[in-house]
């Protein structure tokens, strides 16, 4: 057995680890960032259970999800309440994860699926789903969200494609696919009876309050699939980022890398949407916040993973707790909530810069 | 390694650019290729790097079709510097360097101790150790194009190309950045091929010169020979005196402009 060695590296402010033929190096701030983004997310995510019609407190909470507390805590934790908060952490994860990924691709902050058109592409095969399906509406939601969302992805490429992809452009394309399913969504209400209308405007809102363990099932096993995917593929990111032809010097497939991590960003967006409806600002806003925090020079996977389930799950907990706010969907929340931080983050680092 | 252009035709979308054209690249030299704007020299260069698929023959590297290795292989052996490189906003000199080693890493190793060593002495010879924390963005032109240099250095391949290295900076920089390049390939023993706008400097950096026009090679050799008043007329349309140059011995070629033809010596 090899063992593990820790060292510094060449490049200023990293340091390496290595263990026979495995090896990394990283930034103590990109390490730091998403462990203290964990532990205020598990604080949350037990400050988001305890909420309901007992109040359950922080330490029961955690105490019940490690395995203790007694029969009648556990039954309301994980019947009823878990579902919610942990699909906030899935979705706010994946889109989270997602934009970093776009954004990354494009090479423009303004890249994330709510703007490209993925979300709303998602958007008209859930509402298909729900106003065509009656009965089956339950079933197809997720199954038309993700179709929806991959036919928006594939047109963005073939759209965006002249010769390799051009963040500039794809971002343009984007603004117009969205427009297009965003009016196809309204029209969709439209042609609906007035039962799955109602239904299908509580999905669009973005919403976490009817979920349960039949929902939260399939986005887990998809998650569980391309999350640590792409977290592998972070390293192709990198190189991406360069232009092509350094890229391709570099012994990239360039084409095929950013075709495969453009599905996965389309992917995670498309299932996050279908399982609760469009969550904006979450794609968009925590790349980049995880990029200030970060200071590093392209939007952080993992943080931006950890943040974007941090803010979603804390946006949900403000949505249950402020007085008169209980009927406010969570998206509008996440909004609220990002805005201002990102931009403080912002203002501060220009500062940073003129001084 | 060898690396060698055979009949290649090369092009964007319809327009043919290079047609049919031979040029070996011997080990262990540096080539530089010159010409007039629009002639090929970068459309040549980049299929040699195989950024760019020939339609009809081949690019071969120590005989194998460079088509069919490995990209990772290729990298190994091929390093490009394009004549704009793109770097991410905010990153430092030595994350720069050390994205050279990525045809060298895989997802679970991303980092060995060979890679350490490879971008120290990327660094160390580029004189870029003490700007390795400075954000790539903040550096003068010259620092940069060594940054860039250092990159390509970190990939540790044998044949390097290089997209007009010199062409943004002023002119003591232009020195800086060649001398760099001589001394790699005096000290590693790199192939070097560039594309190089400033023929005198050309001359003096390289031990072959090949002079591009229209997508055709109209003559290949030492600078002595490529770079004669005759010649000079054919390739630029340029009339000019050809001098020896009084530091490298090397031609120097003295433009002879339009508006001082009334004050040549006449016959």
């Amino acid at each position: 057995m090899s063992r593990i060695a820790l060292s510094k590296s060449s490049i200023p402010g990293r340091r390496a680890i290595a263990s026979g033929p495995v090896g990394w190096s990283f930034r103590l701030r990109s390490l730091v960032v998403p462990v203290i983004a964990i532990a205020l997310l598990v604080l949350m995510a037990s400050l988001n259970i305890g909420l309901g019609s007992s109040y359950i407190s922080v330490s029961d909470v955690l105490d019940t999800l490690t395995g203790g507390g007694d029969a009648r805590t556990q039954g309301i934790i994980f019947d009823l309440r878990l579902p919610r908060t942990l699909s906030g952490i899935l979705v706010g994860g994946a889109l989270g994860l997602a934009g970093a990924v776009f954004q990354s691709i494009a090479r423009n902050p303004l890249a994330s699926p709510d703007v490209l058109g993925i979300t709303w592409g998602a958007g008209v095969g859930a509402v298909s789903a729900i106003v065509i399906g009656g009965n089956l509406a339950s079933l197809g939601v997720p199954l038309g969200g993700l179709v929806g969302g991959l036919t928006a992805g594939t047109l963005l490429y073939l759209l965006s494609w002249r010769k390799g992809i051009d963040g500039y452009r794809m971002v343009l394309i984007g603004i117009g696919i969205s427009a297009v399913g965003y009016n196809i969504v309204y029209w969709l209400l439209t042609v609906g009876d007035v039962d799955s209308a109602t239904r299908a405007t509580t999905w669009i809102v973005g919403n976490l309050s009817d979920v349960g363990w039949e929902s939260v099932g399939p986005v887990l096993t998809a998650l569980a699939i391309l999350v640590p995917v792409t977290l592998i593929c972070s390293r192709t990111l990198s190189t991406l980022q360069f232009g092509d032809d350094t890229a391709r010097g570099l012994g990239l497939r360039v084409d095929a890398s950013r075709g495969i991590l453009l599905l996965l960003a389309v992917l995670l967006a498309s299932v996050a949407t279908a399982a609760a409806g469009p969550i904006t600002f979450v794609a968009l806003a925590t790349p980049q916040i995880a990029l200030r925090l970060v200071r590093a020079a392209q939007p952080p996977l993992l943080s931006s993973l950890v943040l974007g389930a941090l803010l979603t799950v804390s946006a949900d907990f403000a949505v249950r707790v402020a007085p008169g706010a209980t009927d406010l969907p969570v998206g509008v929340l996440t909004a609220i909530l990002g805005a201002p931080y990102l931009i403080f983050l912002f203002i501060r680092n220009r500062r940073k810069e003129t001084a | 390694m060898t690396l060698r252009a055979e009949s290649v035709q090369l092009g964007y979308g319809e327009r043919l650019v290079v047609d049919k054209l031979d040029l070996e690249i011997p080990e262990d030299t540096v080539t530089s290729i010159i010409g007039p704007n629009g002639c090929g020299k970068s459309t040549l260069l980049r299929s040699m790097a195989r950024l760019l698929t020939p339609s009809s023959g081949s690019v071969l590297l120590d005989g194998k079709q460079i088509e069919k290795l490995p990209s990772r292989e290729v990298a190994q052996r091929v390093g490009i510097l394009p004549q704009t490189p793109l770097a991410p906003e905010g990153l430092s000199v030595a994350e720069l360097v050390a994205r050279g080693r990525y045809p060298y890493q895989h997802w679970y190793r991303q980092w060995s101790p060979a890679d350490d060593e490879a971008v120290q002495d990327a660094l160390a010879l580029t004189g870029m150790d003490e700007h390795a924390g400075r954000v790539v963005d903040e550096l003068s032109g010259g620092q940069r194009q060594r940054a860039w240099i250092a990159m390509t250095l970190a990939q540790g391949t044998s044949i390097l190309l290089l997209d007009e290295p010199i062409t943004y900076l002023d002119l003591a920089h232009q020195i800086d950045v060649l001398d760099l390049i001589h001394r790699l390939h005096i000290e590693r023993g790199t192939t070097v091929v560039m594309v190089l706008h400033d023929l005198n400097l050309a001359a003096r950096y390289a031990d072959t010169l090949v002079a591009m026009r229209e997508g055709q090679i109209l003559a290949k050799g030492a600078p002595a020979q490529v770079l004669t008043e005759d010649r000079l007329k054919d390739i630029f349309g340029l009339s000019a005196k050809v001098l020896e140059d009084p530091v490298s011995g090397t031609p120097l070629v003295v433009p002879i402009s339009a508006h001082l033809n009334s004050l040549q010596p006449s016959g």
